[in-house]
């Protein structure tokens, strides 16, 4: 292995450190796990601070509140247009700036106003997105030619094909089914009980399928994060060794 | 004017966002383009109330001692660092070896990852409650789990390699995924795009508001 310099063998030592000191969680909680723990909350909000800083509030307001601001000083544009930028970019941090009326009990309510503009305009995209994406999409998807299904099935194009076919009407009816499980403005009984059934069979094997792969998803960092160590390991020895 | 105000507020910007939708004009997606920018500034005010509220709570635990107060010291020692750093050098997130990304890098990449690695134990202990088949429910969820498992890692088609292709573990697990898992997805899908709708209509009418919280 390459031989590492002081700077990168020391951040490498920290980065173990840490990593070993989540990892002694596994036995108990205790000191070690609890500043790491601390440290973390920390970092990440600082280093959230500046992401937001550096590539949101800059970009999208006080850059473009500098430049209308300065505006004024050049002899572009009309006086009505300037202050009319002047505004619209204003206004946003004028709302913001109310978010702070919460640290007073007395003025808290204002704080309102910016949680229903965020609320409104969030909803407002929200509606017709998840409309059209989650629901319209699923169902038109959903609405296979049956001819193509059975197509796949009888035409004798092999087992590829067959189990295809088969796939796709699991699809169709396991979703219908899936979803008169999750209707309980009905009694599930007679052949709606019945679809439920199916639904919930369905949503079983899903769920397990999911399940599954989180499981394997966990356990490829674990064995990313052994592979850290192993590392860490080999490059103190090169470290030392030389 | 403590209820009204904001109600309208919601209404006003979410039947017009929800109504733009469907306007294909220059204006409408200059406005909807403002609208969520001016959402994204307001959400940073909201995030510095929310910092706020974390030096508050941990100043809070310092000055009276409280429990395991000395962890707070750590806390806002590493927030005032990197709130430093990171305001202090512009370009500190385009170089990979600014101090900013070493913590990164480091510090706050290798926690992250492995407390993420820890729940692969803790899901294992979850796996064996789940996966006692008890019921014909409990064995769906097993079986599909295993073979998916399996099917993932060369063990699988090393035990099923005797099996004509199609039947071996990997192939039945693509299946699974291909397949039922779609179908558990799709009802999952169209029921939380309903739930969102009706939401979202309940927020923007008023009829939902809880958002207000309580007092006047």
């Amino acid at each position: 292995m390459e031989q590492v310099s002081l700077g990168t063998m020391f951040w490498m030592t920290v980065a173990a450190f840490l990593t070993f000191c989540i990892f002694s969680f596994l036995y108990r909680d205790n000191p070690f796990y609890r500043f790491a723990e601390h440290l973390v909350v920390g970092i990440s909000a600082g280093y959230w601070i500046a992401i937001l800083y550096h590539t949101s509030l800059t970009d999208l307001w006080i850059d473009p509140l500098v430049a209308s601001v300065t505006a004024f000083g050049t002899a572009e544009g009309s006086v009505a247009g300037k202050t009319g930028m002047l505004i619209v970019n204003i206004t946003p941090g004028a709302i913001g700036v109310l978010m702070f009326s919460r640290f007073f009990k007395k003025t808290s309510w204002i704080s309102r106003w910016p949680i229903a503009y965020y609320l409104g305009v969030s909803a407002g995209v929200a509606l017709p997105l998840y409309l059209q994406g989650f629901v319209i999409r699923q169902v038109a998807a959903n609405m296979m030619d049956p001819r193509s299904i059975f197509g796949m099935i009888f035409a004798g194009g092999g087992a590829a094909d067959f189990f295809q076919g088969i796939g796709e009407i699991i699809i169709i009816i396991g979703s219908i089914c899936g979803l008169a499980y999750f209707y309980f403005s009905a009694e599930h009984k007679g052949v709606f009980g019945g679809a439920a059934k199916l639904g919930i069979w369905i949503l079983m094997i899903g769920f397990g399928a999911t399940f599954g792969y989180t499981v394997m998803a966990r356990i490829s960092l674990l064995i990313g994060r052994l592979n850290y160590l192993i590392e860490w390991v080999r490059a103190l020895n090169g470290f030392f060794g030389s | 004017m403590r209820r009204e105000v904001p109600l309208t507020i919601v209404f006003v910007c979410g039947a017009f966002m929800a109504f733009q939708y469907f306007v294909p004009h220059h204006v409408s997606a200059t406005i909807y383009q403002y609208a969520l920018n001016w959402t994204i500034i307001i959400g940073i005010f909201t995030l510095t109330v929310g910092i706020g509220s974390l030096i508050n709570l941990h100043y809070d635990r310092i000055s009276k001692r409280k429990e395991r107060w000395q962890y707070s010291i750590v806390t806002l020692v590493a927030l005032a660092y990197m709130t430093i750093l990171g305001l202090l050098s512009p370009n500190a997130l385009q170089d990979p070896k600014s101090l900013l990304m070493t913590m990164y890098f480091y510090v706050l990449s290798p926690v992250q990852a492995t407390m993420f690695a820890l729940l692969a134990f803790f899901i294992a202990s979850a796996a064996y409650r789940a996966f006692r088949a008890k019921t014909l429910l409990a064995t769906l969820l097993m079986l599909s789990a295993v073979i998916v498992m399996l099917g993932r890692v060369f063990i699988g088609d090393f035990l099923t390699g005797w099996l004509p292709e199609g039947m071996r573990f990997s192939d039945v697990a693509r299946y699974i995924l291909d397949y039922p898992n779609t179908a558990a997805k799709r009802a999952i899908y169209i029921g939380v795009g309903l739930g969102v709708g009706v939401t979202t209509l309940k927020i923007i009418l008023g009829i939902e508001r809880t958002w207000l919280g309580g007092g006047k």
